[in-house]
C-alpha cells in the first residue's frame, strides 16, 4: 500500500480549510450586499467613488481591525486600540498647531513620529505586562483604554482643530483616477478620487497580509495562538511572539489615528469611541476566532468593508438613524458568530469521530 | 477540629488582602489630604427631604448600580471563565421597558411601579438566557456572546421606547431613585443591600455556590459528579440578568428618565474591574461577592477622591488606569513568584551563610 | 562505551513528594534498534522518558549520548532536541491550524522570511522519502491523526535525531494505521535511528520491537530480547510474579461469599465509547474488569454510571427498570463511580478538601438542600478520621494534597452517599503501598457491609485479593469471565494474553 503512494505533489489544488471557508463567505456576503445597493439604491452605488469613499472613510477602522486580527490570530484581545487612536489624533492636532516650524515636510514626519510613538509606547507597556507578568490581556488593554482616553482630555477637553497649513495640504491631497470617474450633468468628467490614508489603509492590509503570510514571526502567531503549549514544544518562543502581537498593534493604532487626522483633521475627545469593538466585530466577520490560529487580514478588509456598507446603505436609506445601523451591525456580527459555531462544531465531531472510530478497533 | 476553623478564618482573608489593602491606602490617603473629606452632614434637597450629605454618602450612592451588576458579574465569570460585556446596554433596555410600561399605565403608583419592574425584569432575563444559550449550549466565548448585545443594545433600548431620552416624573420614581421621605439615606443602597441578602441568602439556602465553583474549576468533574453545566451557566446569566434590571432602574430612577447614550454607560468595564480588583480569577472558579463589592466601591472611593483633588471629571480615567494597572500587578502570579523567591533567598541566604560555616 | 549505543541512562533515581518514582534505572539503546519500554501503570515508563527529554530534572544518575564527551545534562526539552533526542507523545503537540510543511520547521526556520517553496519541496521529499502520505500544503489537522503522528516523527527525523522516543503512538490509532506506522519505525530503523517505543499493547511490541526493557514500581526488572521472552512471561515480568511463583499463588479465601440479590443488571448497554456488553453484580459481590490498558475496561464503567453518551441497552436496578442517562441518574439510582483519571474527572483541584468531599452528598441533597456547616463538618471530620486522609485542614484545596489523600478524598466523597454500587476505576493508581493496602481492606470490608463494588486495576494481585469475579477484556470485547478456582495470576494472565499465551 505504502509503495504505491506518490511523490507529494506540490501542484494539487487543497481543499477549502474551514478559515478559508470563513472568508470567502464574508467576501460573498459583501459582494452580494454591494451588488444589491447598486440595484436596489443605484445612484452613487453605481459609481467607483462610492467604493473609494467607504475606503476614505473607513480607512483608520480598517488600518485598526487588521491590528486586532493581528492580535486575536495570537490568541489575545486588545481593545485599547480605539482610545489609542484618541489619543494620537488629539496629540498630533496639538503639536501641528503648536510646532512652528516653518518646513512643513518635517513637520508632517515629526508628527507621524510622535503618532508611531504613542502606538509603540502602548504596545510596549501592554506587551510586557501581558506576555511577560501573566496579567489578562482583557484587563492590561482595558487599563489601557482608560489611559488613552484620559491623556486625551487631560491634552484638551475641546474640540482642537488642525491649523497647520502644510498638514491641510496634505489632507487635501488625492490620488485621482479619471478613468474610474464619471461625466457629471453638465458634460464635466469628474475623476475618482481616493483619500492618501485610503492608500496607506490598503497597503497595511497588503503588509499585514505578507507579514503574516511570509514572515517567519507571522507564522509564530499563528502557531502560538494555535496551540500555546505546542508552539512551545516546537521550539518557539512563546512569549516574544506575544509581546510583538501587542506591540505591532500598538503601532498600527498610532498610524490609525495619524491617517484619521489626515481625513478628519480635528481632535476631540470622543474619536474613536468603541471603534475597538468595530474592529473586533470586522475581524469576527472577516473569519477570525476569537480562540486564536485561525484568521486572515483579507477576510479582516472584507469585515470591516461590510460593516462601512451598512452604515453607507442605512446613511443613504430613509432609515438614516444611528440606531439602525447598530441593529444591523448587531445582527450581522450575531449571524456570522452563529456560522462559525456551526462550521467549527461540524468540524469538532469529525474530529471526535475520528478518534472513536479509531478507539473501537 | 478547632485547628481546622482556625486555619480557614485566616485562609478566607487571602484573596480580599490587596482590595482590603487598596481600600486602606485610599482612606488613609483621603485621611491625609483632607480630613473634612470624610465629613458628613444633614442637608434639604430639592424635593424637601432632608438628606445626609458627604463624600462617603456620596461615593456609596453613586457605586450602587455598578455594586448591584458587579455581584452578578462575579457569579458569570465564577461559572464560565469569561465576562459578559453587554450589561450596560442590557440594563438600558430594563430602563427602556421600565419607563414604556409606566407610559402605559394610567398613573403611577406603587402596583404599576411594581408590575413595570416586573417586566423590565423578565425581558433583561430573556436577553441574559439568549447570551448564556450561546455561552453554554453553542460553547462562544462570553465576551464574543454578548459582544452583540453590547453593539446594538443601546439601539434596542431606543427602538422601545421611539425617542431620545423619556421622562417619567413621579414621587414613588424620585424616592426609588434618590431618597425616601423621611429617610436620610440615598435608596439606592439599600438597593445594594437587598440584592446583596437576596444572594446571601441564595447561597445560605441553596447549593449555588459549591455548583457554580465545582464547574467553574472542573467542568468535566462536575458532571461526573451530577451537577449539569449548562444549567448552572444558564441559571449564573439569570441571576445577573436580574441584577442588571434592579441596575437599570436605579438608574433610570435616579434620572427620572431614560437616555440610551448615558444610562450606565462603560458600566460593563467598570464591573469587570471590580471582579478582577476583588481577587476573583477572570478565569473562573472560586469567588468572593464580597470582594467584587468592595471593587466597586473602590473604583467609586477613587473616583470621588479624584474629583475631590479638582481632577478634571474627563480626565480621571488616566488615572484610574493607573492605580488598576498597580493593582493588578500586585496580583500576577509572575510578580508574586518573584518577591516570594526574593524574600525566600533573602530570608534563607542567612540561613545557608550560617551551615555554610557549620 | 560500546560502539554500537546511542544512549544509556546509569543509575536514574527520581522522587515525588511521598513516592520514588524512579529507583536507580539502567536503560540502554542501540543504534538501529526498536526497543520496548514496558511496566503497567506507575511503573515509572514516563517519568523516565520526561527525564530523558528534560520535563523532569532527576535527582540522581548519568545520562550519556552517543557522539557527546561525558555525560549529557538535559534541563529542558530544547536541551534534548539539541542532544539528538525527539519524541513524538501521544497526544500530538504539533499546531492542527498549520500545515503539514510548516509543522515540520516552525520554530527551527532561518531568517525573517519564509521561502515556503523551499520549504514544502523539503517537506515534500522527506515525506515521499519516508513514505507518509501527506501533502506539504495540506492544514495538518485534515490529516488522520496517524498521518499527525508521522508528521511529528518526520520533524523529528529532519533534525537528525539519534533517540527517537514514540510515548503511546498507536493509542488512537486503527490497525491500518499503526500497520503505517509500523513500517515507517522499521524504515528509520534502518537507517541506525535509535527508538524507543512506550506502548500497552503486547502484540504491537512483538511485531515491531527487537528489545524489551520491563519496568515495575520504578525499578529495573530487566532487559530482554524479544525471541527470548515469550508473552506470557512478559505479561509476568510487568505484574511482577515469576511464572513459578504464579502457579502456586494461593487465593485470599476469606472473601465472603456474594448474596443472591442482583443489584445492578445491564443487557447490550452500549455508549459513543463501547460496544454493546452485558453485565450484572449482585448483592456484596466484588467484582473486577481486567485487562490491559486501552481494552475498554475504564469505558465499560463510564458507560454503566452514564459518563459517556448512552446508545442502547435495558437496565434495572435492584429488580426495577432504570434509565440511566447521566451520571446524575446513576447517583440516584445508588451507583457511586471513582474516575480513572484523578486530576481530569475526580478532584476539583481549587476547591476545599471538605468541598471535595461533601460533594456528591450534596447533589444527592438537592439544589435547595444545602448541608450546615456544623453538618459538613461532621460528616468531614468522620472521614478524615476513617480514611486516615492527610491534609493541613478541611480548608485545604484538594489540589495540594498528594495523590494517595486526593484518592481518598474522592472515596469518601462516594461513601459518604452510602451508595448499593460502587465503581473504583484504578483507585490505587500511582499512590504509595501503604494506601493501596488501606484501600484494598476497605473494600473488602465495604462488601462486607453488602455494598456491591467494582474493582479496576492494573495490578492483578489486587484484583485477586479482593474481586470474586474477574471479567478480562481484550479490543473492547469481554473475552472471559473468572470465578472460583479460576482465579489465579496465570490464568488471568493467560486470559489477558489470549492466543498468544499458549507460544
Amino acid at each position: 500500500m505504502l509503495s504505491k503512494n506518490t511523490a507529494p505533489n506540490l501542484k494539487v489544488r487543497e481543499p477549502m480549510t474551514d478559515a478559508q471557508l470563513l472568508m470567502t463567505i464574508t467576501i460573498a456576503i459583501f459582494v452580494a450586499m454591494y451588488g444589491l445597493a447598486m440595484i436596489f439604491m443605484g445612484g452613487g452605488f453605481l459609481r467607483t467613488q462610492q467604493l473609494f469613499d467607504l475606503l476614505n472613510d473607513n480607512a483608520a477602522l480598517i488600518i485598526v481591525s487588521c491590528s486586532l486580527t493581528i492580535v486575536m490570530i495570537g490568541g489575545g484581545i486588545n481593545i485599547s486600540v480605539g482610545g489609542v487612536i484618541g489619543l494620537t489624533v488629539m496629540a498630533c492636532a496639538l503639536f501641528l498647531n503648536d510646532i512652528g516650524i516653518q518646513n512643513s515636510g518635517l513637520c508632517i514626519f515629526l508628527t507621524l513620529l510622535l503618532a508611531l510613538g504613542i502606538g509603540l509606547a502602548f504596545g510596549l507597556l501592554q506587551g510586557f505586562l501581558i506576555s511577560y507578568l501573566d496579567i489578562q490581556p482583557f484587563i492590561v488593554t482595558l487599563a489601557g483604554m482608560f489611559l488613552a482616553r484620559g491623556l486625551t482630555t487631560i491634552l484638551s477637553v475641546n474640540p482642537v482643530k488642525v491649523t497647520h497649513e502644510g498638514f491641510l495640504t496634505l489632507v487635501k491631497t488625492k490620488a485621482t483616477i479619471s478613468w474610474l470617474g464619471y461625466t457629471a450633468k453638465n458634460g464635466n468628467l469628474i475623476p475618482a478620487k481616493l483619500e492618501i490614508g485610503a492608500i496607506v489603509a490598503l497597503a497595511v492590509v497588503l503588509l499585514v497580509y505578507l507579514m503574516l503570510r511570509y514572515a517567519q514571526l507571522g507564522r509564530h502567531i499563528y502557531a502560538v495562538g494555535g496551540n500555546q503549549q505546542s508552539a512551545l514544544m516546537l521550539g518557539i518562543n512563546v512569549k516574544r511572539t506575544r509581546f510583538m502581537t501587542y506591540l505591532i498593534s500598538g503601532l498600527l493604532s498610532g498610524l490609525a489615528g495619524f491617517v484619521f487626522l489626515m481625513h478628519k483633521p480635528a481632535g476631540n475627545a470622543s474619536v474613536a469611541m468603541r471603534s475597538e469593538m468595530d474592529a473586533i466585530a470586522a475581524s469576527i466577520i472577516g473569519g477570525t476566532l476569537l480562540t486564536g490560529g485561525v484568521g486572515n487580514v483579507i477576510g479582516t478588509f472584507f469585515g470591516a468593508m461590510i460593516l462601512a456598507t451598512i452604515q453607507k446603505i442605512i446613511a443613504l436609506s430613509p432609515l438614516n438613524e444611528s440606531w439602525w445601523q447598530e441593529m444591523a451591525n448587531g445582527a450581522m456580527l450575531g449571524l456570522f458568530i452563529m456560522l462559525q459555531s456551526v462550521i467549527l462544531s461540524n468540524r469538532g465531531k469529525r474530529g471526535k469521530a475520528k478518534v472513536q472510530a479509531a478507539g473501537r478497533e | 477540629m478547632s485547628m481546622i476553623k482556625r486555619v480557614r478564618k485566616s485562609g478566607g482573608l487571602g484573596q480580599l488582602l490587596i482590595p482590603l489593602v487598596a481600600m486602606g491606602i485610599l482612606l488613609l490617603f483621603n485621611l491625609f489630604r483632607d480630613p473634612g473629606f470624610y465629613a458628613i452632614g444633614v442637608a434639604v434637597n430639592n424635593s424637601g427631604n432632608r438628606v445626609l450629605t458627604g463624600n462617603i454618602i456620596s461615593i456609596i450612592d453613586s457605586a450602587s448600580e455598578l455594586a448591584i451588576i458587579a455581584m452578578g458579574m462575579t457569579l458569570v465569570t465564577a461559572a464560565c471563565g469569561g465576562q459578559d460585556i453587554s450589561v450596560g446596554a442590557v440594563g438600558t433596555i430594563a430602563g427602556s421597558i421600565f419607563v414604556k410600561a409606566l407610559k402605559g399605565f394610567s398613573s403611577i403608583n406603587l402596583g404599576t411601579v411594581l408590575l413595570a419592574l416586573l417586566a423590565c425584569c423578565l425581558v433583561t432575563v430573556l436577553f441574559k438566557l439568549f447570551n448564556g444559550t450561546l455561552v453554554s449550549v453553542f460553547r462562544i466565548q462570553p465576551m464574543i456572546a454578548t459582544l452583540i448585545l453590547f453593539s446594538c443594545g443601546r439601539s434596542i433600548a431606543y427602538w422601545i421606547v421611539g425617542s431620545a431620552t423619556p421622562q417619567i416624573d413621579s414621587p414613588i420614581i424620585s424616592a426609588m431613585g434618590m431618597t425616601i421621605p423621611g429617610i436620610p439615606i440615598p435608596t439606592p443602597i439599600f438597593g445594594v443591600i437587598l440584592v446583596g441578602a437576596l444572594l446571601a441568602l441564595i447561597f445560605r439556602f441553596t447549593t449555588l455556590r459549591l455548583y457554580t465553583e465545582s464547574v467553574g474549576v472542573n467542568e468535566g468533574a462536575a458532571r461526573l459528579n451530577g451537577i449539569n453545566p449548562i444549567l448552572i451557566k444558564l441559571l449564573s446569566f439569570v441571576i445577573l440578568g436580574l441584577c442588571v434590571a434592579v441596575a437599570g432602574v436605579i438608574g433610570t430612577c435616579r434620572m427620572g428618565q431614560v437616555s440610551h447614550k448615558t444610562l450606565l454607560i462603560d458600566i460593563e468595564m467598570d464591573a469587570i474591574l471590580a471582579v478582577a480588583i476583588g481577587g476573583n480569577s477572570l478565569g473562573g472558579g472560586r469567588f468572593k461577592i464580597s470582594g467584587s463589592i468592595l471593587g466597586a466601591y473602590i473604583i467609586q472611593m477613587l473616583t470621588t477622591t479624584l474629583l475631590a483633588m479638582r481632577v478634571d471629571p474627563v480626565n480621571i480615567k488616566a488615572y484610574k488606569a493607573v492605580v488598576i494597572i498597580i493593582i493588578v500587578m500586585a496580583g500576577s502570579p509572575v510578580v508574586k513568584n518573584r518577591l516570594t523567591t526574593l524574600w525566600n533567598r533573602r530570608r534563607s541566604g542567612g540561613l545557608h551563610a550560617a551551615s555554610g560555616r557549620g | 562505551m560500546q560502539g554500537d549505543v546511542v544512549l544509556s541512562m546509569r543509575g536514574i533515581c527520581k522522587e515525588f513528594p511521598g513516592t520514588k518514582a524512579l529507583k536507580n534505572v539502567d536503560f540502554t539503546l542501540r543504534r538501529g534498534e526498536i526497543h520496548a519500554l514496558m511496566g503497567e501503570n506507575g511503573a515509572g515508563k514516563s517519568t523516565l522518558i520526561k527525564v530523558l527529554t528534560g520535563v523532569y530534572e532527576k535527582d540522581g544518575g548519568s545520562i550519556h549520548v552517543d557522539g557527546i564527551e561525558g555525560e549529557t545534562h538535559i534541563h529542558s526539552p530544547q536541551d534534548a532536541q539539541n542532544a539528538g533526542i525527539s519524541t513524538v507523545y501521544q497526544e500530538i503537540t504539533l499546531c492542527p491550524n498549520l500545515t503539514v510543511a510548516e509543522n515540520m520547521f516552525i520554530g527551527r526556520m532561518e531568517g525573517p522570511v519564509v521561502h515556503w517553496k523551499d520549504y514544502d519541496k523539503r517537506a515534500a521529499s522527506i515525506l515521499t522519502g519516508l513514505g507518509i502520505p501527506a501533502r506539504p500544503r495540506q492544514a495538518l489537522s485534515s490529516c488522520s491523526l496517524a498521518v499527525q503522528q508521522m508528521v511529528a516523527i518526520a520533524r523529528a527525523v529532519d533534525m537528525n535525531c539519534k533517540v527517537l522516543i514514540l510515548d503511546e503512538p498507536t493509542s488512537s490509532l486503527d490497525e491500518k494505521e499503526v500497520e503505517m506506522l509500523f513500517t515507517l519505525m522499521r524504515d528509520l530503523r534502518g537507517r541506525g535511528v535509535g527508538i524507543i517505543f512506550v506502548t500497552h499493547f503486547l502484540e504491537q511490541v512483538y511485531a515491531v520491537s527487537d528489545r524489551i526493557t520491563v519496568l515495575r514500581n520504578g525499578e529495573l526488572v530487566g532487559e530482554y530480547a524479544v525471541k527470548d521472552l515469550p508473552q506470557v512471561e512478559l505479561v509476568a515480568k510487568m505484574m511482577g510474579k515469576a511464572l513459578d511463583d504464579m502457579a502456586q499463588l494461593e487465593q485470599f479465601d476469606q472473601k465472603k461469599a456474594p448474596g443472591q440479590d442482583v443489584v445492578y443488571e445491564a443487557e447490550r448497554l452500549a455508549s459513543v465509547n463501547t460496544k454493546p456488553f452485558d453485565f450484572r453484580i449482585r448483592k456484596g459481590e466484588v467484582n473486577g474488569f481486567t485487562g490491559l490498558l486501552g481494552s475498554g475496561r475504564s469505558e465499560s464503567v463510564r458507560a454503566i454510571f452514564g459518563a459517556d453518551r448512552v446508545t442502547g441497552g435495558r437496565i434495572r436496578v435492584k429488580g426495577k427498570d432504570k434509565k440511566i442517562a447521566s451520571p446524575h441518574d446513576a447517583m440516584k439510582s445508588g451507583i457511586g463511580y471513582l474516575p480513572e483519571d484523578r486530576k481530569r474527572d475526580g478532584i476539583i483541584a481549587d476547591l476545599s478538601v471538605r468541598d471535595n468531599i461533601i460533594l456528591a452528598m450534596q447533589v444527592m441533597k438537592g439544589f435547595f438542600h444545602p448541608m450546615s456547616r456544623a453538618e459538613m463538618a461532621k460528616f468531614v471530620d468522620e472521614y478524615v478520621a476513617a480514611l486516615n486522609i492527610k491534609t493541613a485542614s478541611s480548608e485545604t484545596p484538594v489540589g495540594s494534597l498528594s495523590g494517595g489523600n486526593q484518592q481518598k478524598v474522592i472515596l469518601a466523597r462516594w461513601l459518604l452517599t452510602h451508595p448499593d454500587y460502587l465503581i473504583l476505576d484504578e483507585p490505587t493508581r500511582g499512590i504509595d503501598v501503604g494506601t493501596k493496602l488501606e484501600i484494598q481492606k476497605l473494600v473488602l470490608k465495604l462488601a462486607e457491609e453488602n455494598m456491591s463494588i467494582t474493582f479496576i486495576s492494573s495490578e492483578i494481585e489486587e484484583m485477586l485479593r479482593t474481586c470474586s469475579r474477574l471479567i478480562v477484556m481484550r479490543d473492547s470485547n469481554i473475552v472471559g469471565e473468572l470465578t472460583g478456582d479460576e482465579l489465579t495470576q496465570a490464568q488471568v494472565m493467560k486470559t489477558i494474553a489470549g492466543g498468544g499465551a499458549e507460544a
